[in-house]
């Protein structure tokens, strides 16, 4: 047991968390940021084998120069208090950590939206972030035949970075059609960063790009795990080879700590102010939790977040990125909406909670979320619904369910443990 | 490349890189099926990033680790399924 006191406790160390703690320490604030991965950058800038990215690493040095606390590989399980009293419990390397701050900034970012198709619990079958972050954990792709699908310009950047570490990106499909995605090119000119990469290297994959085809299933056998994927445009179905699969069609906002803490969240993403103001006093938020919007979004609303915690004035420019960013970012949700077609439940037989094997027949559409959890266990499992609960919201616009404490599955000795 | 260090998984040795992750040191040992699930099924990692709870092995005697959240260190003792 340890506990850490700050004035300004920050939860996520991607971009937004990143950002957020560098304008509060540098406004005199003691500052402690908790995140569950194992350095500084979060997802985006997710970095372990190799070094951080060119444009993570200015903001890096920023904050191990900011006298802000990382403490990483802590996964906030319970959070409690109020402006001026926040209390956050975190189980770190199997052992609690209590944080209490006087003011608290979620930058808990997002989350890749996981929808199920016929064969997508076969090892190998991963999502396209996750195949990112494997690779960039130490897994060496090289050689390795790789299909990623769904929807969204992630698909690409992470196409990029696999054939950069030597895969074979044997096709990249986008659910989207190509008129719909037409002209969106050229707004993305205008911004820097690993998005404009993956569109640059999608004029490389030639005809290995295809817009409007997406998974009809996956093939493989037990612990060999895939072997091939087929994919449709809804009149024809091609079966690739492959040894991995990278799905997403796209990102899903983590309000499960603000929610908890009776933040007001709207279309699934937190709500704030043009402060990065939650409806709860001395609650902050910022980045992808509060809407999807790309790493740019991130640094400027944590940075505008860090200023409110802080007690210090806003940002012009920050806010001016933030505005301009978002309204990019409508623009993008728009693009890459996703089609009924990829929406429609799987056929039955198919797995949809994949913590307690819960499978498409034995769901009715016309249940609540809190009835299927008691009829059917989905949602129930280790992963608290992150995973089947936010399919079912996309596939049948279920709502998610209350949150409940412990936010995370901890060792009950950790649980039980006391400040 | 820094020398391997090794770590003990289902009871065989493994040479893998150090300063990677568990998850990631497993898959390049060939090792796909991370756990068991509900109905019998093989899984392995999914998202990579501590959500989907699918890479959780036992580590040191502690169950239901998170392997993408993991580092591997020299003589880490790890069972799966």
């Amino acid at each position: 047991m340890s506990l850490v006191r700050a004035e300004v406790a920050v939860v996520g160390a991607g971009p937004a968390g990143l950002s957020a703690a560098c304008r509060a320490a540098e406004a005199g604030c003691t500052v402690a940021v908790l995140d569950e991965g194992f350095a500084e950058g979060g997802q985006i800038w997710r970095h372990l084998v190799a070094p951080p990215p060119a444009e993570a690493r200015p903001w890096i040095e920023r904050f191990r120069a900011s006298g802000a606390k990382l403490l990483s590989g802590a996964a906030v399980f319970e959070a409690s208090g109020k402006e001026g009293d926040w209390h956050l419990a975190a189980e770190r390397g199997g052992k609690r950590l209590d944080v209490r701050a006087e003011r608290l900034v979620l930058a808990s970012g997002a989350r890749e939206l996981l929808l199920p198709f016929p064969g997508w619990t076969l090892p190998g079958v991963t999502g396209a972030g996750g195949l990112q972050a494997l690779y960039k954990g130490g897994w060496k792709v090289s050689g390795r035949r790789v299909v990623l699908a769904g929807s969204g310009p992630l698909l690409l950047a992470v196409a990029s970075g696999l054939a950069e570490a030597g895969a074979e990106i044997v096709c990249v499909a986008e659910q989207a059609p190509g008129s719909a995605l037409a002209g969106f090119g050229l707004r993305l000119l205008a911004r820097p960063g690993k998005l404009l990469e993956g569109i640059r290297y999608r004029a490389t994959l030639g005809p290995r790009f295809r817009t409007g085809w997406w998974v009809a299933s996956a093939e493989g056998k037990g612990e060999a795990g895939l072997t091939s994927v087929a994919l449709t445009d809804g009149a024809r179905t091609e079966t690739l080879r492959c040894d991995a699969l990278g799905i997403s069609y796209g990102l899903v906002p983590n309000t499960e700590l603000a929610r908890w803490l009776g933040a007001r969240v709207t279309g699934g993403a937190i709500a704030a102010d043009a402060g990065q103001r939650t409806s709860v006093a001395g609650l902050l938020a910022a980045g992808e939790a509060c809407g999807v919007a790309g790493a740019d979004v991130a640094l400027a609303e944590g940075q505008l977040a860090g200023l409110s915690a802080a007690g210090a004035a806003a940002d012009p420019a920050a806010a001016a990125a933030r505005d301009r960013g978002r309204a990019l970012a409508s623009a993008m949700a728009r693009a890459f909406a996703l089609r009924p077609e990829v929406r429609r439940p799987p056929p039955p037989g198919t797995v949809v909670c994949r913590c307690e094997d819960v499978r498409a027949e034995e769901l009715d559409a016309s249940w609540k979320v809190r009835q299927a959890k008691l009829y059917t266990r989905v949602g129930m499992g280790a992963c608290q619904g992150r995973v089947c609960v936010a399919a079912l919201a996309a596939m049948l616009g279920w709502d998610a369910d209350t949150v409940r404490s412990p936010l995370k599955p901890v060792p009950l000795s950790v649980l039980l443990s006391e400040e | 490349m820094a020398e391997p260090i090794h770590i003990l998984v289902d009871g065989r040795e493994l040479a893998v890189a150090p300063g990677q992750s568990l998850a990631a040191a497993l898959l390049g040992a060939g090792v796909t099926a991370f756990r068991t699930s509900v109905c019998g099924e093989p899984r392995g990692p999914v998202c990579g990033m501590g959500v989907c709870h699918e890479c959780r092995v036992t580590v040191d005697g502690a169950p239901q680790r998170r392997a993408c959240l993991e580092l591997v260190r020299e003589g880490m003792e790890v069972a799966t399924r």
